[in-house]
């Protein structure tokens, strides 16, 4: 049914907290997503016969921003958001694509899909990837057959790009209960959605990277005039009293990582 | 966006074949008379041929056309399943309206009735048509207020093309209908140019900077793409086409689409005859060749928001 299931107060979200700041765009989600759902609830996945062109579910692009030295490069995973009012699912002429009512996922049966490729015109983000060998849409389905799996163990019942992360820059939870983990996280981070005015109300946030407290020239300049004050000498501090000396590069790096 | 061979086909025969089916059911409603039998029952079998054809080619997009059956039980929430049901809820009142006309010389009322029923159940499906493209708000070529009258103007003038020359070819050639014809293109010929007028002017509202939430650090720029290969997205939502080219297929649909058929008309109108009926003919075959480029390029000039996060500037 492509009808959207009616929104109620407390209504559950399930959804990703994806941290811009900590993802080290090692690709590791990515790869252990295509090798859960390869083989789960929409798989197999098609890939790679002649060129690696199959579908996936998850895409870590990396972008720039900004010029010269205030720039940031900023790894950039993306996936299905999980729409609280998705398009995908209203344009569907099947019903096959649909958004669950008890949790909020967005899932396609891929036992009534036509293959029409209409959804995939309507999503914004590019999260959803047709099957050629199959014939029918495929997309990230936050690994329900993993986080409702009473086999594992109750810690790893987490989608497979959160359970894999090794930066920890992926969060899992409810996003529908302000007092959850991640919804504070979000609170805390200033979490934003993407493209909010599309007005399909994505239920994964990001996290923006954080505000460079060292190493841009004016923040710099500001430490160094400190060195005399009542404030802690900082690690920057020592680098920048003798600049070109060898562990200057070290204490910078180690000032940066130990001021987070 | 790709511009795929079966839905170029889908959308311009069924948009010729309702636009058809439009003009066929006036002429039943206003003008059923013994005198206008043959044609009214072959400008009605024409319509839902091409009707048919352009459904069939629509099936050939599916993954699974086996499957297409399905397509229309959601039409609460979707343009593409409201399509497919008025698109076969018109075979009713068109059929009776042919059998009406098969049984009675004169079909008076029912023609009447049936007439007006089955042009606005192909004004429903050309408007559903429209609207599978015009709905979604992640192509901006396609989410304006240029994108239904487009439909309509080109699925008359198309089917007022063909309606004009069966005419001719049945020996009934009107020059009123040629002269339809020709203001029809006219009409459609203003709505194309202020498309075109507004997709070169107007962009998207999402950028870079609102698809990643960088935009508070400054511009937003791929450094890195996530893959190697071009995936689905690309192919499907990431085709593009050089201005240069598009200025030369924009050139071809003005004379092949509008130029042409619009004088074939004219000189159709003025002579009359058998003259009038090779213009006619001529002016569909070009109007044909034409809208297939039209619909070609309302494709290949599409730009979708997901290529925001493959690099474009702009969508």
């Amino acid at each position: 049914m492509t009808c959207l299931p009616e929104a109620v107060p407390g209504q559950k979200k399930l959804g990703l907290v994806i941290d811009l700041d900590t993802c080290v765009g090692c690709h590791a989600c990515a790869v252990n997503c295509k090798e859960w759902n390869a083989s789960g609830h929409s798989g197999p996945l098609t890939d790679y016969q002649n060129t690696s062109d199959g579908v996936w579910f998850n895409r870590v692009h990396t972008f720039e921003a900004g010029e010269g030295e205030t720039s940031r490069t900023v790894n950039f995973p993306r996936s299905c958001l999980h729409c609280e009012e998705p398009a995908c699912v209203t344009v569907c002429p099947t019903g096959a694509s649909y958004k669950r009512a008890e949790d909020g996922i967005v899932l396609v049966n891929a036992d009534t899909c036509i293959g029409c490729k209409l959804c995939s015109w309507a999503c914004p983000y590019g999260a959803r990837e047709f099957d050629e060998d199959d014939g029918v849409m495929k997309k990230c389905t936050l690994c329900v057959d993993k986080i409702y799996n009473d086999n594992l163990p109750e810690a790893d019942r987490v989608p497979a790009c959160v359970a894999t992360c090794p930066s920890h820059a992926r969060h899992f939870g409810d996003l529908g209960d302000p007092n959850s983990d991640v919804s504070i996280l979000v609170a805390e981070r200033g979490g934003y959605e993407l493209m909010p005015e599309l007005g399909y109300k994505p239920v994964n946030r990001y996290l923006p990277p954080r505000p460079r407290k060292n190493g841009a020239p004016a923040p710099l300049a500001a430490a160094s005039s400190s060195c005399g004050s009542d404030e802690a000498i900082s690690l920057l501090d020592l680098a920048m009293k003798k600049p070109d000396g060898k562990g200057s590069a070290f204490l910078r790096w180690a000032d940066r990582v130990l001021s987070r | 966006m790709h511009p795929a061979l079966s839905v170029i086909v889908f959308t311009t025969a069924t948009g010729a074949g309702y636009g058809l089916l439009i003009w066929s059911g006036l002429l039943s409603a206003f003008s059923a008379t013994p005198a206008e039998r043959v044609v009214a029952l072959v400008t009605l079998a024409t319509a839902l041929l091409l009707v048919t054809l352009g459904l069939m080619s629509s099936t050939l997009h599916l993954g699974r056309p086996e499957r297409a059956w399905r397509a229309v039980s959601q039409w609460r929430t979707s343009w593409l399943s409201r399509e497919g049901l008025a698109a076969i809820a018109t075979y009713v009142p068109a059929t009776l309206l042919g059998l009406a006309w098969i049984v009675s010389p004169e079909p008076g009322l029912a023609a009447v009735l049936l007439g007006v029923v089955t042009a606005c159940c192909a004004v429903v499906t050309i408007y559903c048509t429209a609207m599978i493209y015009a709905s979604l708000k992640t192509v901006h070529q396609w989410r304006n207020q240029y994108v239904v009258p487009n439909y309509f103007a080109l699925g008359l003038y198309c089917g007022a093309l063909l309606f004009a020359a069966l005419l001719h070819l049945l020996g009934h050639g009107e020059p009123l209908v040629d002269g339809v014809a020709a203001v029809a293109g006219l009409v459609a010929l203003g709505g194309k140019l202020a498309y075109w007028r507004f997709i070169a002017t107007t962009r998207h509202e999402s950028t870079p900077e609102s698809a990643t939430g960088l935009g508070g650090i400054g511009k937003v720029r791929l450094f890195e793409a996530p893959h190697t290969e071009e995936n689905y997205l690309m192919r499907e939502m990431g085709f593009t086409i050089a201005r240069k080219h598009a200025d030369k297929i924009r050139k071809l649909i003005l004379l092949a689409l509008f130029g042409a058929p619009i004088v074939l008309m004219l000189i159709s109108l003025l002579l009359g005859g058998l003259p009038a009926g090779v213009a006619a003919v001529l002016a569909v075959l070009s109007a044909g060749a034409g809208v297939m480029a039209e619909r070609w390029l309302f494709f290949a000039e599409a730009k979708h928001t997901v290529m925001l996060y493959y690099g474009a500037r702009t969508a």
